[in-house]
């Protein structure tokens, strides 16, 4: 079979700015791919090429077989980070209009409506907390059964257990055969994917599972009476010190430079395996 | 004497923003307070910076001009370069320009502002105007900062610059309290407050929070049935109010998750 998207060698320029660079993307039918990376990395680019907004500058953008266009808009379902609803619409309004634009029956299919959101059908989206929202945004873009699910940043500001429930949500199209592409910032998240694509300055320069991507990354973990006072040392050896808990990391360091950097200061010195995030910014700052 | 707040109880008409909230913000350490849209954390966070009264319960917060406070509207001033924000601010808080430009010079550079002395605010990325209205914050050597969810929506590089400059506040002795709605930030903290919909749902260290999660978690990989099943990890996670042993040994996303859960399920 193939992908449900590809995106194969893939520059686009903006003038002398080259947004992305050189990119081969795929996403399979089941599958749920995280895309990671800084602002300015070139994931929005990535996402408006494949929707159609934008054509590429070298390379080719397929979907479902063929370019971008009006036709393949239809199999595809689209939560942007704004939402995309209409405040002054009331939630049923909202999904009605979507349904009419992706040329459905009329009316919304009532299998469609999560029950956590039937009780807000006849209130205006502007009024109703962003928690609601954010579940009309995702039935919406699911009313059509899209193939292929693109989510920018589904889950900002979300507590954590309405981000569990909204990635069951997520987690559902991708069992019933949707390929699922989602953004984030956040890389707790990326444990929900089956596959990662990291992008800095346009490229990427990563990609696999997690645990591929970490690989034998590591960092150190000091635990001292005063992590103040440890805090300041690893500092001024100039070492990427961050607060953990009562404790400080060092990413990408060796404990014996860690141990030198903290002189005579009583402390704990652990190697421990880096985090994601942490091996996020070596892929990052090396690139 | 640690900074804080006890009891405080807050409405706007016939809701009740904040329902007998309490909050230790000891020197030289982070407390973390974390929830959802509408969960309190702002206005706890504005009772603390003195810009709220609430209703009953008092605030322990130092002399005002020794309280930083950034709003979760971020706090600068779009219409002025970042060195002009930076000079307003030192000059409402009565310090001496040339020892505050000083001192965030070295803030700058950390947080990656530097090169972007010049540029209005109101053109930064929304992670750069985030480390500005921190650095802003801190500038006054403030003995207590409070942060409105400095990194929400906010990419990881942005993050870790925004952490950065926390950390440092808090190695200066401040005390510092932050809103977020990322537990693994939570993490790093030395304790957290968890707020649901303006009551307390957890409260300690981490681990604390932990500890005190009643019951164990087992794990699946089909969606069990009710209400006590939630999906981590590409898995699924199901509370058991009553057994004493599970297949995971839970986090503090897990405990909050359950707690949440809890409430649910009483209500």
């Amino acid at each position: 079979m193939s992908p449900l998207a590809r995106l194969t060698g893939v520059t686009k320029k903006f003038g002398e700015f080259t947004a992305v660079k050189d990119v081969d993307l795929n996403v399979e039918p089941g599958e749920i791919v995280g895309l990671l990376g800084a602002n300015g990395a070139g994931k929005t680019t990535v996402i408006k090429m494949l929707l159609g907004l934008i054509g590429t500058t070298a390379g080719t953008v397929e979907l479902f077989g063929q370019p971008p266009s009006r036709q393949t808009r239809r199999r595809l379902g689209y939560v942007p980070q704004s939402l995309g609803l209409y405040d002054d619409l009331t939630t049923m309004e909202n999904l009605e209009f979507s349904a009419a634009a992706f040329g459905g029956k009329p009316g919304v299919k009532d299998t469609a409506i999560p029950d956590a959101i039937k009780q807000y059908g006849k209130d205006l989206i502007g009024a109703l907390p962003l928690g609601v929202q954010r579940r009309v945004a995702f039935a919406q873009a699911l009313e059509h059964e899209p193939d292929l699910l693109i989510l920018d940043e589904p889950t900002s500001g979300v507590d954590p257990l309405g981000r569990a429930r909204l990635w069951e949500t997520i987690a559902g199209a991708a069992q019933a055969g949707a390929g699922v592409l989602v953004t984030t910032h956040y890389m707790e998240e990326a444990s929900e994917c089956s596959r990662l694509v990291i992008m800095a300055g346009g490229a990427v320069v990563a990609a696999g599972t997690a645990q591929e991507i970490i690989g034998t990354s590591q960092a150190v973990v000091v635990l001292a009476q005063s992590w103040a006072d440890a805090f300041g040392r690893l500092e001024d050896a100039g070492l990427p010190v961050s607060l953990a808990g009562r404790g400080v990391r060092v990413p990408g360091a060796r404990s014996e430079d860690v141990q030198r950097a903290l002189g005579d200061l009583p402390a704990v010195v652990q190697d421990v395996p880096a985090t994601l995030e942490e091996r996020f910014f070596e892929l990052v700052q090396g690139s | 004497m640690s900074w804080g707040a006890d009891d405080l109880v807050v409405r706007y008409g016939k809701t009740v923003a904040l329902d007998h909230v309490s909050v230790d913000a000891p020197a030289g350490e982070v407390t973390a307070v974390v929830g959802g849209d509408g969960a309190g954390k702002s206005t706890l966070l504005r009772c603390l910076a003195g810009a709220q009264a609430p209703a009953t319960g008092t605030v322990r917060r130092p002399a005002k001009e020794a309280v930083g406070y950034l709003p979760s509207s971020t706090g600068v001033y779009p219409d002025l370069t970042v060195t002009e924000n930076l000079d307003f601010r030192a000059t409402g808080y009565r310090l001496a320009r040339s020892a505050a430009r000083e001192r965030a010079a070295e803030y700058l550079e950390q947080a990656g502002l530097t090169e972007a002395s010049d540029r209005l605010a109101g053109q930064l990325s929304g992670g750069m105007r985030c480390k500005l209205g921190v650095i802003a914050a801190m500038l006054p050597k403030p003995q207590l900062l409070v942060l409105d969810e400095p990194t929400t929506g906010v990419d990881p590089v942005s993050r870790s610059g925004l952490w950065w400059l926390i950390a440092r506040a808090a190695a200066e002795g401040c005390a510092v309290v932050l809103a977020t709605t990322y537990l693994d930030e939570a993490e790093r903290c030395a304790s957290v407050l968890v707020l649901d919909e303006g009551k307390v749902l957890a409260t300690g260290t981490s681990d604390e929070i932990i500890a005190a999660m009643p019951g164990a978690l087992l794990g699946s990989t089909a969606r069990p049935d009710g209400p006590r099943a939630w999906r981590r990890g590409g898995q699924w996670r199901v509370w058991d109010p009553d057994a004493t042993a599970g297949d995971f040994q839970p986090d503090l996303t897990d405990a909050v998750t359950v707690a949440a859960i809890a409430k649910e399920v009483r209500s």
